[in-house]
């Protein structure tokens, strides 16, 4: 039986209401005003009295409005068909919106999230007699690249026997493709999608995993110094300007994953319009066919109502958990957190709630953790593996590093990659702080090499530090030298042009192939007798790698300039260090 | 006929409390006071409890004054009467001209829906070569201009109102001076683009309540023009002010504050209103130039550091110029590659050169030795200061570039500036000091 209730009091955009019946925390309602239906989640429970977060603009909502209650908690429809899909919080599908609504989100208007009569050409995989628990495959359907396999839906906990189930053919979501029976006997028929509340991990697996191979971004700093893990977790925090959406959307387009699902809880509309447009012309390159047919889109931007902002998240790692359950790689971009705990605090000011640190309610550490470690490299319970990777942005108050946000994220992921203001504001790009940031997994270079490389860059900061104040003509030439290697590692490495088609995105065989070129400009002693000398030696040699970094890889161009760095590099070489030549040879 | 209520349970500050029932969340009601009739907002619905913000403030309002509720929330009216016309918060005349009641439009209505958005791809030339060379404006590009209290950015906003290449200006003023108003109001006369201009307008003298409003009428005005197919303009000064009206009304309701005493949804609010700037496909468009001012001179206080997170870039206003360094125009990349062959390699390379000069001015400071190379830096950089920086010109882009082609001659030869050889042989100037 499906409860009711009146409205009773409304305070910004958060309800209370009057219940008759049952309710359980976080079931939807709608709120019925002026003829139109208002979709709402309770958030507290008290007595007869419960207080919603309406996801629409409460304007117009009076005393007496009625409240339909649905029995269900915040879900999202799992499915084929939601590859290629631009959503908002809600998995309102937003293109079809705007087709049958125009230019403004009308509030109320809600649609259907996986298009009902697009056939589908399914084969199935059980036969009648079969026994199937939830998440088993009972058949599949092609979806863009992707085999789509049609799972037995998470919510049903027993074994069941398939009692029917359809020959292969063209299907709708509405048709019943098979019947399973439970232990009482009870015949429960099933369609190619199903329902799952979004604030419930999806925990259909055999055995959680320890992320270990990389998973590649393309972008020089990161897959050589500071990687991600398949299946790990990472968070770029960083002031306004610093580069955060640009890196976001290098690591959109060319990280190595099969599905990319990026979630925008309260960005500007302006940079999420450009990947709404762009993605469909890009090919991916492994594929050769649309970007977009292997990326998901949920597009709450800022002036969104709050409670969908909050709700956004969860829709896009439920959506990015269940395609793990088909054996596939996901990458989850969050752009970003903050807004989401903002969301958060917002609501629970409402709720009058004693604020935390800087407001944000004492729940937030744990809600951040939570979302985090939804993420995962998981053994299927038929051998595969599958990955959920979660890359949030934040955007700290004030730049501060130091704000609960931050801090709270900085405890559950494991690699932090912070956008420094100084690097953004002298063009450095991607202006990740190589010198602050970290990371717990392994990337695609022997540690002991990147570990070399990262000493000379730490010395180099600390003589860069000492010639402030002590001027150029007090630091040693021997001194100076390293900080000119420093310099060039940052300069010719760790900076990329996302601009250019080249440079932008480099592979991982490249980037192993270039660092090693690397390492014998900062492994070599050099023959050169001046400042002078040295700062026009370390400029060309920054200029000539420059060009070859630009230079398509293994043409001819590209070839011949790297005769020109070693040429100009063996000119200068008196020896290279013994311990250096060890780690060298160790290829 | 409407309900009338004249039982005024509380009042504190701008926001009284009535019993009274069928009232929805966000109509409009009319008091009437011994002083006036004011407008009030239906803010909080609690069992029969109705709080209201009153727009003229709670002063002067008795417990036995008369509440009458409109059955709407706030509207503005919308025609091509509202040209070269000045309104307060409230949508009423400031300049002696008719009240205007024909069709009424609601105001902070819905957001516009991403997926009908286009790329922003049209230049806003403004004549400032600070913005056109090196900080270009995008059509539907929101950005504030950060400054500080005593600088010029009311003069900024006027020299860009008379020479932005836009159809229309909107301007709303939040928490303006009186002097201030009529500055922009004689400005905009004496310029003759009062009569591309509406002004909606709160005064520091004005109540509190009307200060929130002006963003909300002004942009839904804009909404409507920029649908007709207008290139419309919005400027607002100055956004802090309508965040200190928040946090003042706020504090009132005894909300749970948040940093600083601002609101918990002060990224909503501002958000809601920033992101009302568009370009619609075929039609018109709104951009949005607002002022934020940082108390202190602080860019982490929480009204510029939320801005920054919604708005598409800042201009920096400081010391009576805009800063190279602070200012960014996150869309400048849509539409500068369009202008002419030089202008992306000379922004990036006059601005590398400028970041060189100020290194040789703190070396200079310092009292360390002037290489041959500093000299020529702190050439340049004067020149570069006096002469592209300044904000009271009308130069059109092509000239700000020749002549950022002319100060580099004047200081460099054409390999100590960085640029492309074949950059350098089409434009670098034939005749040199």
């Amino acid at each position: 039986m499906k409860s009711s209730g009146k409205v009773v009091g409304v305070n910004g955009n958060m309800v209370t209401v009057e219940v008759a019946g049952t309710v359980q925390l976080n079931e939807v309602g709608y709120v019925l005003t002026e003829g139109k239906k208002l979709k709402s989640e309770i958030i507290r429970v008290n007595g007869d009295r419960v207080q919603m977060q309406v996801f629409e603009i409460t304007k117009g909502i009076g005393i007496g409005d009625p409240v339909e209650f649905s029995k269900e908690l915040l879900a999202v429809e799992l499915g084929p068909g939601l590859l290629g899909q631009v959503y908002d919080g809600l998995q309102n599908p937003l293109p079809e919106l705007a087709k049958k609504a125009g230019h403004f989100l009308e509030r109320g208007f809600y649609l259907d999230p996986l298009p009902k009569d697009q056939m589908w050409e399914f084969t199935p995989v059980v036969k009648e007699g079969d026994t199937v628990a939830k998440a088993d495959v009972i058949g599949s359907v092609p979806e863009g690249p992707f085999t789509h396999q049609v799972l037995v839906p998470f919510s049903l906990l027993d074994n069941y026997i398939v009692k029917s189930i359809k020959p292969k053919g063209s299907y709708t979501l509405k048709d019943t493709v098979a019947e399973v029976e439970d232990s009482k006997g009870n015949l429960i028929p099933l369609t190619m999608s199903f329902q799952w509340p979004v604030k419930k991990a999806v925990n259909c697996y055999a055995e959680r995993l320890k992320p270990v191979e990389p998973m590649v971004t393309q972008v020089r700093l990161i897959d050589t110094f500071l990687p991600v893990a398949k299946g790990g977790t990472y968070c770029i925090p960083g002031p306004f300007g610093a580069g955060k959406t640009v890196l976001q959307q290098i690591t959109s387009k060319f990280a190595d994953v099969d599905i990319v699902i990026v979630a925008a809880c309260g960005e500007r509309a302006g940079e999420v319009v450009e990947t709404l447009k762009e993605f469909p012309e890009l090919l991916d390159p492994k594929t050769g066919r649309s970007l977009m047919e292997r990326t998901i889109i949920i597009c709450n931007t800022s002036s969104m109502p709050v409670a969908s902002r909050e709700a956004s998240v969860y829709t896009a790692v439920t959506l990015a958990e269940y395609y793990r359950q088909m054996g596939l790689d996901v990458l989850l971009l969050a752009d970003s957190t903050s807004r989401w705990a903002q969301a958060m605090r917002e609501m629970s000011g409402r709720l009058e709630e004693i604020p935390g640190e800087e407001a944000f309610p004492a729940y937030l550490e744990s809600t951040i953790a939570g979302f985090y470690e939804r993420a995962g490299l998981v053994r299927l319970k038929d051998g595969r593996k599958g990955s959920v990777t979660i890359g949030g942005t934040v955007s700290p108050a004030g730049g501060n590093f130091e704000e609960p946000v931050t801090q709270a994220t900085l405890k559950v992921v494991g690699a932090f990659h912070g956008l420094s203001r100084e690097r953004s504001d002298a063009r450095k790009y991607p202006a990740i702080h190589p010198i602050d940031s970290w990371s717990k997994y392994s990337g695609i270079i022997d540690p002991h090499k990147t570990e070399y490389a990262y000493n000379i860059l730490f010395r180099a900061n600390e003589i860069e530090s000492m010639m402030k104040v002590v001027g150029e003509e007090g630091t040693s030439l021997q001194d100076f030298i390293q900080y000119q290697k420093g310099e060039l590692l940052d300069a010719a490495y760790f900076q990329q042009n996302s601009f250019d088609p080249v440079d932008a995105a480099v592979s991982p065989d490249r980037q192993k192939y270039v660092f090693n070129l690397m390492m014998e400009i900062l492994t070599a002693e050099l023959d050169l007798s001046s400042k002078d000398e040295a700062r026009s030696w370390f400029n060309q040699l920054r200029q000539l790698i420059l060009d070859y970094n630009g230079s398509e890889w293994q043409c001819d161009g590209f070839k011949k300039l790297e005769g020109e760095i070693k040429k100009f590099i063996a000119d200068k070489k008196i020896r290279v260090d013994e311990k250096a030549a060890a780690l060298m040879a160790k290829n | 006929m409407r309900k009338v209520y004249s039982k005024i349970d509380s009042i504190v500050g701008n926001v009284i409390t009535v019993k009274a029932d069928g009232a929805k969340y966000g109509d409009l009601a009319e008091i009437s006071t011994t002083y006036g009739d004011s407008l009030a907002e239906v803010i909080k619905l609690d069992d029969d409890n109705v709080s209201l913000q009153v727009f003229s403030g709670g002063r002067g309002i008795s417990t036995g004054d008369e509440v009458r509720f409109l059955g709407h929330p706030m509207q503005v009216s919308f025609s091509d009467n509202l040209m070269g016309r000045i309104f307060s918060g409230s949508g009423e005349p400031r300049d002696n001209g008719p009240t205007l009641n024909e069709n009424m439009i609601p105001i902070g209505g819905p957001s516009f829906n991403p997926a009908n958005r286009i790329i922003p791809k049209n230049m806003i030339r403004t004549g400032i070569p600070m913005i056109d060379l090196f900080n270009t404006l995008v059509e539907s590009q929101k950005l504030p201009i950060f400054s500080v209290s005593g600088e010029p950015y009311n003069d900024l906003l006027a020299r860009i109102a008379m020479q932005a290449e836009v159809d229309m200006i909107i301007l709303g003023g939040m928490g303006l001076k009186y002097d201030d108003y009529l500055f922009f109001k004689d400005t905009l006369e004496a310029g003759g683009a009062m009569s591309r201009t509406i002004m909606f307008v709160h005064t520091a003298a004005d109540p509190i309540v009307e200060c929130l409003q002006v963003p909300d009428v002004s942009l839904a005005v804009a909404e409507k023009f920029a649908l007709q197919g207008k290139k419309v303009l919005v400027l607002l000064t100055d956004m802090t002010n309508f965040a200190d009206a928040m946090k003042e009304i706020a504090i009132t309701q005894e909300q749970v504050p948040s940093n600083r005493g601002y609101p918990g949804d002060l990224y909503s609010q501002l958000a809601s209103r920033y992101e009302k700037a568009v370009d619609i496909a075929g039609s018109g468009s709104i951009t949005i130039l607002g002022v934020t001012t940082m108390p202190g001179d602080d860019v982490t206080h929480p009204v510029p550091d939320n801005t920054g997170y919604i708005t598409e870039g800042q201009y920096y206003l400081k010391n009576g110029r805009i800063e190279p360094f602070g200012s960014l125009s996150r869309l400048k990349q849509q539409v500068n590659d369009k202008t002419r062959d030089d202008h992306r390699a000379l922004m990036d390379g006059m601005i590398k050169l400028y970041a060189s000069y100020k290194e040789s001015l703190e070396k200079q400071s310092m009292g360390f030795n002037m290489s041959e190379w500093d000299t020529k830096l702190l050439k340049y950089g004067a020149r570069f200061e006096a002469e592209m920086m300044d904000l009271s010109v009308n130069t059109p882009l092509e000239k700000a570039l020749d002549n950022g082609w002319s100060i580099m001659a004047e200081c460099f030869s054409p390999e100590e500036t960085g640029l492309k050889s074949s950059l350098i042989e089409k434009f670098w100037p034939a005749e040199r000091v």
